[in-house]
């Protein structure tokens, strides 16, 4: 017969290794999600215990007390209370501790036991603390605490043997002594938290040894890794990597995906008869979908990077050295990684800011990360550039073309700084701002199979995405751009005779003042897709075969058709431009609201508006026009 | 050690440089400019492991103003702007 379902919980503090040991436990049957009308991240994963037990095992966020004061938190306490709407009441809460460093957990399990919950400790990284010189005598702490103690080593292969024994175990009792303990939790006063501390710290005196001298390897790295000066200099040496990695090591992959995709659409133009199901899914669904899908790449090698830093210890470390350089604008250390990731793509940017648990801090995050020059703005600045800047020298060294490259990434780095200082003094201040309290956990060797399990999870829901979202917004550009048909017998390209050209010419007169004509604001509509789209579609426009391979040509055409005010403004155009269903699409999952996603979508159109006006005009008053 | 950090006077964490070694002699919230209210803050700070009688040591400090800093408490490290760190009193 086969048993009901159980319910685990896992809660520990951060870096107690709770997600390693839900890894090793659960493996690759995990899924992510979020938690109703919140952005917390919901993990949860299955196993079976070795007597057969079917358990459904919840990871929960980190935390160092049931008072709940952030949104991940308060999911935490109303978990184990049984309050989360939607959740049952764990049968068994697993409280993991790093066994390295003992007192912040043992505090928390102190104020865990009187949810009135079964509870039992885990000693993960038992191996590391035995290395280190740490022995606990773990029945008299399990006296002394008066519940089950276990260890684990959630990265070896048989480490988490006895805690599947115990769970069992306990389990069996859990059935017979169910509803006994009642909960008496209530948030604990100051007096009290440090009451639950002594005692905790008296626990510990009383059944654990330390070791004389701390980690030898972590205080060796952090000499150098957060020196003032020398830190900042290996942070740049990781990020410089890094790009380097996003941009280079994808590129063949993206090339191969676009290529495929290319190929698919060929194919299913040859076997399928002209006519509108043969444009749907070339234009709509193949090259739609596509076009989100060759980022797949640059979004594995970001998370493996992110995962990878993350695990060793040097993330906390990197928001450590970042924290007063960013505060000045308003940004939380831990922004920095989640904005270096949208000079890629904003999509995994804005998915990385995850790591930030401040939901202001978050979602000043997520408003700027779209003004990061992602990686889809690059053909469009190079059309541009190439065929308005000529590849004259400035001052005799510097390249006037690379000049305005560096300065079209420079603005929008500045003006991403200016919005979140705006957004800081304007929109949030009642906010509380979260002040930069973090441990630094000691090194640690990432585990490759946490990490790869990391980066699925992640490509996975990228993916979800890409079927879900962006390609309804896909499917919606296609229709646009293709309805209505055009006439027997007619001379222009088709896109002139669709509603993608009613709009571009209904708005023409709105783009007008910034020095845009009808075929720009025609090309816009489609560039909603992805920005490089716009390429294309201006290609498609002036009626030039090819699309995208003949770049060079359209440039010629835009030479002789544009002025160099119009071009200019154009670029600035796109600094600002909400010009990506993509993002727009996460952010409004990210923050699980339509109203930051307008809110987004608002103010970076009245700026790109602005931006293209007054450089249109100062151009045209320079002689430009 | 001890000796030497009752003979010397009382001072806030916010204001000890790199190298400082000292122990917590009690928590002060209220002089503080953190945005947090004192109670908060004093929380905060307690579930890092700053009480009373926990061992202190300043080991990094931020490139800006000095700050943050990472400091060693007991045996766990902690990264904390010196705002804040003017609510530890140590000596």
């Amino acid at each position: 017969m086969e048993s009901p379902l159980l319910h685990l919980a896992l809660v520990g503090t951060p870096n107690s290794g709770k997600t390693s040991l839900f890894n090793a436990l659960t493996g690759s049957r995990q899924k992510v999600a979020n938690y109703p009308g919140v952005t917390v991240e919901r993990k949860e994963g299955a196993f079976v215990t070795p007597q057969g037990r079917q358990v459904s095992l919840v990871d929960l966020p980190g935390t160092y007390s049931l008072r709940g004061r952030s949104p991940d938190e308060e999911i935490t306490r109303d978990f184990v209370l049984g309050r989360a709407t939607g959740e049952v009441l764990p049968d068994l809460v697993l409280c993991v501790a790093d066994s390295t460093n003992l007192r912040l957990t043992i505090r928390l399990l102190l104020e865990l036991k009187s949810t009135g919950r079964p509870l039992a400790l885990v000693l993960n990284m038992f191996d590391i603390a035995k290395r280190r010189g740490v022995t606990v005598d773990v029945a008299a702490l399990s006296q002394a605490l008066g519940v089950p103690v276990v260890t684990s080593i959630a990265v070896r292969k048989g480490g988490t043997d006895d805690l599947l024994q115990l769970t069992d175990q306990l389990l069996s009792q859990a059935d017979a002594a169910a509803g006994d303990r009642a909960n008496t939790w209530r948030p604990l006063t100051v007096p009290e938290l440090r009451a639950t501390q002594r005692e905790a710290d008296r626990i510990i005196a009383a059944t654990v040894s330390l070791p004389e001298r701390p980690d030898t390897w972590t205080a060796r790295i952090d000499a150098v890794a957060l020196h003032p000066v020398g830190g900042l200099f290996i942070l740049l040496a990781i990020l410089f990597v890094m790009f380097q990695a996003v941009f280079a090591w994808a590129q063949p992959l993206m090339q191969l995906l676009s290529a495929a995709f290319d190929a698919l659409g060929g194919l299913v133009h040859d076997q399928l008869p002209e006519g509108l199901l043969q444009s749907f899914l070339q234009n709509g669904v193949i090259s739609g979908v596509g076009s989100v899908i060759v980022f797949l790449p640059q979004i594995i090698i970001i998370f493996l990077f992110i995962l990878l830093l993350e695990d060793f210890g040097y993330m906390a470390r990197a928001a450590f050295l970042m924290d007063r350089i960013m505060g000045g604008a308003g940004l939380h250390g831990r922004a920095f990684i989640p904005l270096l990731s949208s000079f890629a793509c904003a999509i995994p940017g804005i998915m990385a800011t995850r790591v930030i648990d401040n939901r202001r801090d978050r979602l000043t995050t997520i408003l700027i990360a779209p003004l990061m020059t992602c990686s889809a703005r690059i053909p469009v600045y190079t059309l541009i550039i190439s065929a308005f800047i000529p590849p004259t020298k400035v001052w005799g060294l510097v390249n006037l073309q690379g000049l305005v490259m560096f300065g079209l990434y420079a603005a929008g780095i500045v003006s991403a700084l200016l919005v979140s200082f705006l957004v800081k003094f304007f929109l949030m201040r009642d906010y509380q701002p979260a002040p930069f309290m973090l441990e630094l956990p000691d090194y640690k060797m990432p585990r490759l199979r946490g990490i790869a399990i990391g980066v699925y999870t992640r490509a996975k829901m990228f993916l979800q995405r890409a079927g879900t979202t962006i390609f309804a917004m896909m499917v919606l550009i296609w229709f646009l751009a293709s309805f209505p048909q055009p006439p027997e017998g007619a001379t222009e390209p088709a896109i002139n005779y669709s509603l993608a050209a009613m709009i571009g010419q209904a708005i023409a007169p709105l783009l007008t003042p910034v020095g845009f004509n009808w075929q720009i604001a025609v090309a816009l509509v489609p560039g909603m897709a992805a920005r490089e789209v716009a390429v294309a579609a201006l290609g498609t426009v002036y009626a030039i075969e090819g699309g995208k391979e003949a770049a060079e040509q359209i440039g010629q055409v835009l030479a002789s058709k544009w002025s160099l005010a119009t071009a200019l403004a154009l670029l600035a155009w796109y600094i600002f431009a909400p010009q990506c269903a993509s993002t727009l699409a996460v952010i409004r999952r990210e923050t699980g609201s339509w109203r930051w996603m307008a809110v987004t979508f608002v103010y970076m159109f009245a700026l790109a508006y602005a931006a293209a006006f007054a450089t249109y005009h100062i151009a045209v008053a320079m002689g430009a026009g | 050690m001890s000796e030497i950090c009752e003979t010397r006077p009382p001072l806030p964490l916010g204001l000890a440089r790199r190298g400082y070694t000292g122990t917590i002699q009690h928590l002060a919230a209220g002089g503080t400019t953190s945005s947090l209210p004192d109670v908060e803050l004093e929380s905060r700070l307690i579930e890092l492991g700053f009480v009373e009688g926990a061992r202190v040591e300043i080991l990094h400090e931020g490139i800006v103003g000095r700050d943050p800093i990472a400091v060693r408490v007991d045996n766990i490290t902690v990264a904390v702007r010196r705002r804040e760190a003017m609510a530890v009193i140590v000596a």
